[in-house]
């Protein structure tokens, strides 16, 4: 096992336990952004796709390429923007509590 | 330089983290999606050292994400409060399908005999993101109504799915020991799009957030693999901490709604005979009582206690105004008003709180079941607004039922009770609901927001 696999394979691990403790207590009313708000964090695809379309140099490429960047930001932008309008109606809540 | 770039990744999963954990609390929610926004911002920046462009490929970049960016900000912008649960399926799917194709093109570069390290993720990431991507597009259609959202069985349904799953499998495997071609990928692809499909058909419209939460952890962890064959630390580290706090929300999500997770990914297999029959037995001409407008103004008027059961009906009515005028009105002539909601009321944990918080509720009055399942026996009057299977006494004296055992409100103990519904048709859960039976039970049909305009009327007139 090289170097490299092993250290991605520690980041894996400790990855896992982060999120299972980061988000132990969740009341239900957050279930719907909260889902939505990770929706948009593995939009960090993005990153993945804009890798491989950078470098596309044959058909093949270039439409696998373009198809992914546009899946991903539009995985990326959509998933921030409805979680926004999501919570941004809590905020008329708190703003109805005072 | 890349130094650099992995400091810049190690801060981007650390606003990621963060920003998780603000999410999981009211107070933060907003700020923990501008966090974890910014985290993204900068993975993508440090990621524009890493890029070698070529021509063609400046080119599709600039253009996919102007594409995308136009896509996303649009859908997300002008959809409906009602239509967010899709939207979510909509925007979970492209990624999948997204961690998909770039493991298909990382692949492409290798040639036939890839180094195990980098097929065995890229095969994962495919066969999970396309199943999640499928799935999602599934979800999507029941969601928006696109087709049935009653659970499509057959006999020996499970069986196709266990043989298709092995099929895939046994491909997968054919892959990374025999030699990885440009048909394989392919075919695995197909094979994992129709096993998505086939995996979310059997599953009610009702499940459907549970569903589109456990494909969301799916996605996290194909963005992970394919962050392994790219050799990438923040797909890794973003991708893993999706996939493990999605199956937890996902297993928090069932719990909300009293199943376990297994009986709500492979409940409808052997429940659909209970609940065929269960209509039946049902469907022959009963009668209801219904009333008129004045004579349930009156009766709302001269309550004391008065509690809305809301659901998925008011959401589409957009009725959340007219329900809070209502309350209005009738808190003037001091009926005390609270409003019930139940975990999932609506189409997801949590969206009936965010209507009626568009709609200015007070948030004193939104009341969560546990506060207030005590309440509706001293209550004169339940008002259900479009709600159906949460307030189904089947789900405590029916075994078989499809939502056996599911916690409900209690409205059915209400000395009154007025079922607001636009027909008889059974709810999201396809089954009868004997409340509309019940002796102390008047139903009163039509369009959830005219019906409570009228009711506002007759309160007035009262």
């Amino acid at each position: 096992m090289t170097n490299e696999l092993l250290n991605e394979l520690t980041f894996f691990v400790l990855a896992i336990f982060v999120g299972f403790e980061v988000i132990s207590k969740v009341p239900t009313i957050l279930h719907t952004p909260l889902m939505s708000g990770t929706n948009a964090i593995h939009g960090i695809i993005l990153v993945g796709a804009i890798l491989i379309a950078a470098g596309a140099n044959s058909p093949v490429t270039i439409v696998l390429g373009l198809v992914a960047v546009i899946l991903a930001t539009t995985n990326v932008v959509g998933g921030f923007v409805v979680t926004d309008r999501m919570l941004e109606m809590f905020k008329g809540r708190q703003a109805a509590k005072k | 330089m890349n130094t650099i770039i992995a400091l810049a990744y190690l801060l981007a999963a650390a606003l990621f983290i963060l920003g998780l954990k603000q999410l999981s609390s009211p107070k933060g929610a907003r700020n923990g999606n501008f966090t974890a926004a910014a985290g993204m911002v900068i993975a993508l920046g440090a990621t524009v050292p890493l890029l070698h462009f070529t021509k063609a490929g400046l080119e599709i970049t600039a253009v996919g994400l102007v594409i995308g960016t136009l896509i996303g900000t649009v859908g997300a912008r002008m959809v409906r409060m009602t239509a967010i649960p899709q939207m979510v399926a909509l925007f979970n799917g492209v990624g999948g399908g997204a961690a998909a194709l770039v493991a298909v093109a990382e692949l492409l570069k290798f040639g036939v005999h890839p180094p195990l390290a980098e097929v065995f993720p890229s095969v994962f990431s495919i066969v999970i993101g396309s199943v999640s991507f499928a799935g999602s597009m599934v979800a999507f259609a029941k969601l928006q109504e696109l087709m049935t959202g009653t659970p499509i069985t057959y006999p020996g349904q499970q069986i196709v799915n266990l043989l298709l799953a092995a099929t895939i499998v046994g491909f997968a495997v054919a892959v990374l020991a025999v030699a990885s071609i440009p048909f394989s990928f392919i075919a695995l692809m197909v094979l994992a799009l129709v096993l998505g499909v086939a995996f979310v058909l059997p599953i009610g419209g009702a499940d459907m957030p549970v569903v589109i939460s456990l494909l969301n952890a799916c996605t996290g962890l194909a963005v992970a693999a394919s962050g392994f064959t790219l050799n990438n630390f923040a797909l890794i580290v973003a991708g893993t901490l999706v996939g493990a706090s999605g199956s937890l929300l996902t297993k928090l999500m069932s719990d909300a709604m009293g199943r376990s997770l297994g009986n709500v990914l492979f409940g409808a297999f052997g429940q659909v005979r209970a609940g065929v029959t269960a209509v039946g037995s049902g469907g022959q001409a009963r009668s209801v009582r219904s009333a008129s407008a004045e004579d349930l103004g009156t009766l709302l008027a001269y309550s004391q206690r008065v509690i809305i059961v809301p659901g998925y009906g008011l959401a589409v009515a957009q009725a959340q105004h007219a329900a809070r005028e209502l309350a209005d009105v009738l808190e003037k002539r001091g009926v005390e008003v609270e409003y019930a909601i139940h975990p999932v009321a609506g189409r997801m944990p949590g969206h009936m709180n965010v209507l009626l918080a568009e709609a200015n509720v007070p948030y004193e009055q939104l009341k969560e079941m546990d506060q207030v399942n005590d309440d509706f026996k001293n209550a004169d009057v339940a008002l259900i607004v479009g709600a159906n299977d949460v307030v189904n006494p089947a789900a405590r004296t029916t075994p078989g039922s499809p939502i056996y055992g599911m916690p409900i409100l209690n409205a059915d103990q209400a000395k009154n009770v007025i079922f607001m519904k636009r027909s008889m048709r059974p709810g999201f859960a396809g089954i009868e609901n004997e409340l509309m039976y019940g002796p102390n039970t008047v139903m009163f049909f039509g369009d959830a927001k005219d019906s409570l305009t009228k009711l506002v009327s007759a309160v007035k007139a009262a």
